[in-house]
C-alpha cells in the first residue's frame, strides 16, 4: 500500500487549470459579444417552434418517468460510493469482506428487481 | 516545496490544456475527413493543405457570428449553460498520467498534471457535473426542444454513469488504488486490464459513449425529432463552446479507456531492452497518444456504423443489461482475486 501523504500543496495544480479553463471561456464569449453584429426584431428574438407560431412556453410538467429515474439513480449512486472504500482495501478485507458486500448487493439487487416489476423502468 | 517545482507543474499542467484543446480542436476536422473516407467522398479540404485549416475557419466563422439569446429565456442561465458545460470538459484532463516520469538533474518530474491518490474519484466527479451545463442550457432557453433534449441527456448521463461506476470498481478491485499512475503500474506488472476484465471493458467503452452522446447514443440531440435538442437556441461561440466540449470530453473518455484498461502508457516488453528512462519515457507517450487516437477513431467509426437507439431501448440496455452484468462483473472478479489468492499462495 502506498504510504505517501497528499500536501493541499499538490493540489495547486488545479487551480492552474482551472484559471486557465476559465480564461477560456470568458475570453471567447466576451469575444463573440463583442464583434458579432447585433439586430433584433420581435419575430426573431421568439423561440424556434418548427417555423410556426409558439404556443405557451417550455415551462411545462415532464413526465414523471424522468424524476424516478432521477430518484433511482441517487440511490444507486450511493451504493456505488459505498463500494469504492471497499474496492481499494480488497485484498485486506479479503473472504469476509467479499461475502459481506455479496450480503449487500443482494440487497441491492431484491430492491432493483422489485423496481423493475413495478414497472418503474417501462418506457412505452 | 520549492519555487522551481512549482513552476516546472505549472508548465507541465499548461502543456496538458494546451494539447487537449489542439487534440479537441482538431478532431472536429477528423471527425469530418473520417466521415468522408468511410462515405467515399473527399470530406473538407478547402482551406489549406488537406483541410489542415478547416478548424481554424470554423473559429472565426463562430466568433464573427452574432450572439443571439431568445426574448423569453433565462438570459444568466442561458450564458452559464455552455459555460459550465466547457469548464467541466477543460478541468477533467489534470490527473490522466500520460507518461512515466523524465528524470533530470536527479529531479523526477512526472508527466501528469497532478499526483494525486484520488485520481479517477476527481474525473468522476468533474465529468459528472457536466450534465448541469446540458440541463441548464436546455432549460434556460425556454424552448420545448430543448427542454425534452435536456431532459434526456440528464437522464441518460445519469443512468450510464452508474454502470459506468460499476465497471471501474473491478478495476479498483485488481489494482487495489484510486491512483490512475498505481493503476498502469499494476498493469505493467502483471496484464493489460482488457485481458482481465474483457467485460467490465465492453461495458465501460458502452457506457462512455453514452455519457459523451455520441451515436448510437446521441438521443439528446438527434435532429429527426428534436432539432437540434438542448443547444436548439443555440448560436455564435456559445454552439461551439457546446460542440466543442463534447470533443474534449471524447478525447478525456479515450484517455480514460486506454489508461484503465489498456495499458496506458504501457509498451510491453519496453523495459527488457535497457533503454535510457528519458527515452523510455517519450516512448511510452507516443504509445499512449497512438491509442488515444485510435479510440478517437474508433468514437467516429462507430457514428457512421450503428444507426441510433430508441429512448426505451436506450433505456432498457443502461438499466436492465449493462447494470445487471457490471455487478455480475464485479461479484466474478471478487471471486477470481480470491480464488487465484488461495491456489497461489
Amino acid at each position: 500500500m502506498e504510504s505517501t501523504t497528499y500536501l493541499p500543496s499538490d493540489y495547486l495544480p488545479i487551480i492552474v487549470q482551472f484559471a486557465a479553463a476559465i480564461g477560456f471561456v470568458i475570453f471567447s464569449m466576451v469575444l463573440s459579444h463583442a464583434i458579432g453584429p447585433k439586430r433584433h426584431s420581435k419575430v426573431k428574438d421568439a423561440q424556434w417552434e418548427s417555423g410556426i407560431a409558439s404556443v405557451g412556453d417550455a415551462r411545462t410538467p415532464v413526465s414523471i418517468k424522468y424524476f424516478l429515474i432521477a430518484i433511482l439513480f441517487v440511490l444507486f449512486d450511493v451504493e456505488v460510493i459505498f463500494m469504492y472504500p471497499w474496492a481499494v482495501n480488497f485484498r485486506q478485507l479479503g473472504m469476509v469482506g467479499f461475502i459481506e458486500m455479496v450480503l449487500f448487493m443482494s440487497t441491492l439487487l431484491a430492491g432493483f428487481y422489485y423496481v423493475i416489476k413495478k414497472g418503474v423502468l417501462n418506457w412505452e | 516545496m520549492e519555487l522551481t517545482s512549482l513552476i516546472v507543474r505549472g508548465l507541465v499542467i499548461f502543456t496538458v490544456f494546451a494539447v487537449t484543446l489542439l487534440i479537441a480542436t482538431y478532431s472536429t476536422l477528423a471527425e469530418r475527413k473520417i466521415a468522408g473516407f468511410l462515405q467515399d467522398r473527399l470530406g473538407p479540404d478547402r482551406a489549406g493543405p488537406f483541410g489542415i485549416l478547416q478548424p481554424l475557419a470554423d473559429a472565426v466563422k463562430l466568433f464573427f457570428k452574432e450572439e443571439f439569446i431568445p426574448s423569453h429565456a433565462n438570459k444568466w442561465l442561458f450564458i452559464v449553460g455552455p459555460s459550465l458545460a466547457m469548464l467541466t470538459a477543460l478541468m477533467s484532463s489534470a490527473v490522466i498520467p500520460f507518461g512515466n516520469e523524465f528524470s533530470i538533474d536527479g529531479q523526477l518530474i512526472p508527466v501528469q498534471g497532478i499526483t494525486v491518490n484520488i485520481g479517477l474519484l476527481y474525473i468522476f466527479g468533474v465529468v459528472s457535473l457536466g450534465v448541469y451545463g446540458l440541463m441548464i442550457g436546455g432549460w434556460a432557453s425556454n424552448n420545448k426542444f430543448s427542454l425534452l433534449g435536456a431532459i434526456r441527456a440528464a437522464s441518460q448521463n445519469i443512468s450510464y454513469e452508474l454502470a459506468m461506476g460499476m465497471s471501474i470498481i473491478a478495476v479498483l478491485m485488481l489494482a487495489g488504488s484510486l491512483d490512475l499512475r498505481q493503476i498502469v503500474i499494476d498493469q505493467q506488472d502483471n496484464v493489460w486490464n482488457v485481458v482481465r476484465q474483457p467485460l467490465g471493458c465492453v461495458i465501460f467503452i458502452t457506457c462512455a459513449f453514452a455519457e459523451c452522446n455520441r451515436t448510437p447514443f446521441d438521443l439528446p440531440e438527434c435532429e429527426q425529432e428534436l432539432v437540434g435538442g438542448y443547444h436548439t437556441e443555440y448560436g455564435s461561440m456559445k454552439l461551439g463552446l457546446y460542440l466543442f466540449s463534447e470533443y474534449i470530453n471524447m478525447f478525456v473518455s479515450s484517455a480514460v479507456i486506454a489508461t484503465l484498461y489498456f495499458g496506458g502508457y504501457d509498451v510491453p516488453y519496453l523495459s527488457t531492452l535497457g533503454l535510457d528512462k528519458n527515452i523510455e519515457t517519450i516512448i511510452g507517450i507516443v504509445a499512449l497518444f497512438g491509442k488515444i487516437f485510435f479510440f478517437i477513431f474508433f468514437f467516429m467509426w462507430v457514428r457512421w456504423t450503428l444507426p441510433r437507439f430508441r429512448y426505451d431501448q436506450l433505456m432498457n440496455l443502461g438499466w436492465k443489461s449493462l447494470i445487471p452484468l457490471a455487478i455480475l462483473n464485479l461479484i466474478l472478479t471478487g471471486g477470481g482475486i480470491l480464488a487465484w489468492e488461495h491456489f497461489t499462495k
